[in-house]
């Protein structure tokens, strides 16, 4: 078996968890679990480590990008779990209150 | 490697826990620190790839990408959420493009890329380009910095769905003759316009649904910006987003009782005054 047809098995057995997962979300929390969604499709982060990360020897071009999408990977990462948690806080606050 | 695979595969454990947990109130927060566990893992086990010889870059742009996620995170206000969520989200489907483009420029002759690589490189920077400036639209839409109503003229939808099409023959294109830079450009500069052509007819109410449905397309970018590296938990992760987004995009239109194509094809909906 190819690399290829290997990692397309892995691709749609994914999306058929990730069809799966989602069910009867109630419409408090469709915007926290976009949000937490958004965080976790920052996983190109890696991506963008093994990028920038090799020996500048092969091309400084894709040094340069690697940054780049290390920086805008972590502002995704880092932005996204911490604005969902503030979210989801905000939401216990509430439930307490009543 | 096989033991940077297996870490992998915890962390992608904690990814589906998470999501799972994020569907009920009561255990929602606790899904999204499970999330947040995943990828810690995630990302520190890669710092030990054999492929990673430099770090002075990976510092610096984590540093300085922390540091932006983190302010905005905490100052901007409750009200303006979903806006936020979109510019975490523009730039994450930019990095996907990134990744695609740094490793397709990585390689000093394109030529020796097998052809699927060569396609997974074109739909990365794509999908991921489309959601880069699509994201930044559906913000400045929210924030109203561009007009909440839906600006558009007859035959609009026709040029998409047309840029589109020519898009995906460019890749093809590429794929025959990935030296040829005209070709590369042309597929970067229309994917990042038809990211603003796409979502500028949509009114400014139905942008979370917007977002939401960018939200998926990351993940897809994520997911062929995996296949481009060969790495798995790109792969697997950025489905997982895929696809639990398009269901959650679904929900979004069946609690407004619209279609999901009415809300992309419609050019229907005024100002929501900032969701």
């Amino acid at each position: 078996m190819s690399a290829l047809i290997f990692s397309l098995f892995i691709f749609v057995l994914a999306c058929f968890i990730g069809f799966e997962l989602i069910s009867k979300v109630p419409p408090t929390l469709h915007t926290p679990l976009m949000s937490g969604a958004n965080a976790i499709s920052g996983i190109t982060i890696v991506g963008a480590l093994i990028v920038a990360g090799h020996s500048g020897l092969d091309s400084q071009m894709s040094q340069i990008i690697g940054f780049v999408a290390i920086v805008f990977a972590t502002i995704n990462v880092v932005g996204g779990f911490m604005v969902t948690d503030r979210m989801l806080e905000m939401f216990k606050k509430k439930e307490d209150e009543k | 490697p096989d033991t940077i695979q297996i870490i992998y595969l915890i962390a992608t454990f904690f990814f589906i826990r998470g999501l799972k947990l994020l569907n009920s109130p009561a255990t929602a927060r606790k899904g999204n620190q499970f999330a947040a566990i995943g990828m810690f893992i995630g990302i520190a086990v890669t710092l030990f790839d054999q492929q990673i010889i430099s770090f002075e870059w990976i510092i610096a742009g984590i540093l300085i990408g922390g540091l932006i996620g983190a302010v905005l995170a905490k100052k901007v206000a409750m009200t303006a959420m979903p806006e936020l969520v979109a510019v975490f989200n523009g730039f994450g489907g930019g990095a996907s493009a990134l990744v695609a483009w740094g490793e397709f420029s990585r390689l000093v002759d394109p030529t020796t890329m097998t052809p699927d690589s060569l396609v997974t490189t074109g739909l990365g920077i794509f999908i991921g380009a489309l959601t880069f400036t699509g994201s930044f639209i559906a913000f400045g839409k929210l924030k109203g910095f561009i007009s909440g109503n839906a600006i558009t003229f007859p035959g609009l939808n026709v040029i998409n769905i047309g840029s589109m099409i020519a898009v995906l023959v460019l890749i093809g294109f590429f794929t025959f003759d990935p030296t040829n830079q005209t070709i590369f450009w042309i597929i970067l500069g229309l994917s990042l316009l038809i990211g603003i052509t796409s979502v500028i007819p949509i009114g400014g109410a139905d942008m979370p649904v917007v977002i939401s449905l960018l939200n998926s397309y990351s993940g897809i970018a994520a997911s062929m910006a995996g296949f481009v590296i060969g790495n798995n938990l790109l792969i697997i992760a950025g489905a997982l987003v895929g696809a639990a987004g398009l269901i959650l995009t679904q929900i979004m239109c069946k609690a407004m009782n619209r279609s999901l194509a009415n809300v992309i094809f419609g050019a229907f909906g005024g100002d929501s005054g900032g969701g």
